[in-house]
């Protein structure tokens, strides 16, 4: 347990480094940085047309599809990994039924070819 | 203090901030970004424990997946963000009922290793000696729990299915680019070149 908890500390110290890193970035520009704004400098553009609309619109919904058929195969690989660590001790029940497994969600994935989910329009 | 307390305490509070910042935030947008920290800080705690397998799914399903997922969720509603903050208080009731429920499991669960600390001692542990989490659960899932896990792919299979149904819709005519076509087309189908009289014009 001690062990296992000692071979994490590289990303620890990495962590604590990262933190360091960010807050400097963060602190010495409010210090030493020159700071003289007037309403020209704070505008969007000094030429051209201010902005027509809010930047907020609606997304379209084929984000939304590409996204969940991701996290579908981004599951499948989670249970590839437990897989390949025990695949000496499960035998050849535990490799066909990871082979089903996969044959199950690789009819999923005709599917989504054929269907054209793939393509964007 | 040990450096393991110390991470945990670290990771706990934080965990626990930018989950009161995921409800509290105005923006849900910003909610959904201190969900992702959230999540981080809990894979740290599941790390703590000795859950490596648990830690890595909650980094590359949760925050790799679902909080995208949540994001393209938040940018898809429409929000109007004064009109938004105006019905908070009409769900307080409902939410102070699942946090009522949520808090009874928790005196029943802290209040269980204060009367009875050797039960809670003797419980299943999150990791083994002699091997790690991600082969302790692969030793088993294939095979002892073929049934759940051959039902966790039907049910993925049903959930692509049901994307697919609900939300793919075809353009009449899209425009894609044909290769072979492309290919096939030679020069003299393709250019004419036209001899124009002068002053007459096409």
């Amino acid at each position: 347990m001690q062990a296992l908890l000692t071979e994490y500390m590289p990303i620890l110290i990495f962590m604590g480094l990262a933190a360091v890193i960010t807050l400097a970035l963060l602190v010495v520009p409010l210090l030493a940085a020159p700071s003289d704004p007037d309403t020209e400098k704070l505008s969007p553009y000094e030429c051209g047309f201010e902005a027509f609309d809010d930047a907020r619109m609606k997304f379209d919904v084929k984000f939304y599809l590409v996204a969940i058929l991701f996290i579908i195969f981004d599951l499948e690989i989670a249970f590839l990994f437990p897989w390949a660590v025990a695949f000496g001790d499960i035998g050849l029940f535990g490799f066909w039924s990871m082979m089903f497994f996969l044959a199950v969600l690789t009819i999923g994935f005709a599917y989504e070819w054929k269907k054209g989910a793939l393509e964007w329009d | 203090m040990t450096l393991a307390s110390f991470a945990f305490y670290m990771f706990a509070t934080v965990t626990v901030a930018s989950a009161l910042m995921v409800i509290s935030a105005r923006n849900p947008v910003h909610s959904v970004l201190f969900l992702i920290l959230t999540f981080f800080n809990s894979a740290g705690i599941f790390l703590l424990l000795g859950a490596e397998f648990l830690a890595l799914l909650l980094v590359i399903v949760y925050v790799g997946a679902v909080a995208v997922l949540f994001l393209f969720v938040v940018m898809m509603l429409d929000i109007d963000f004064v009109e938004l903050n105006e019905g908070f208080l009409q769900y307080l009731p409902v939410g102070a009922l699942v946090g009522l429920v949520l808090l009874t499991e928790l005196i029943m669960v802290l209040g269980g290793s204060a009367i009875a600390p050797d039960m809670i001692a003797g419980g299943p542990k999150a990791t083994t000696d002699d091997m790690t989490n991600a082969e302790a659960l692969g030793r088993v899932l294939y095979t002892d729990y073929v049934f759940f896990f051959q039902t966790a792919g039907a049910i993925l299979l049903v959930a692509m299915v049901g994307a697919i149904v609900l939300t793919l819709q075809k353009r009449d005519n899209p425009k894609r680019q044909s290769v072979a076509a492309q290919n096939a087309r030679r020069r003299d189908e393709s250019v004419e070149v036209v001899k124009v009289k002068p002053g007459q014009g096409l």
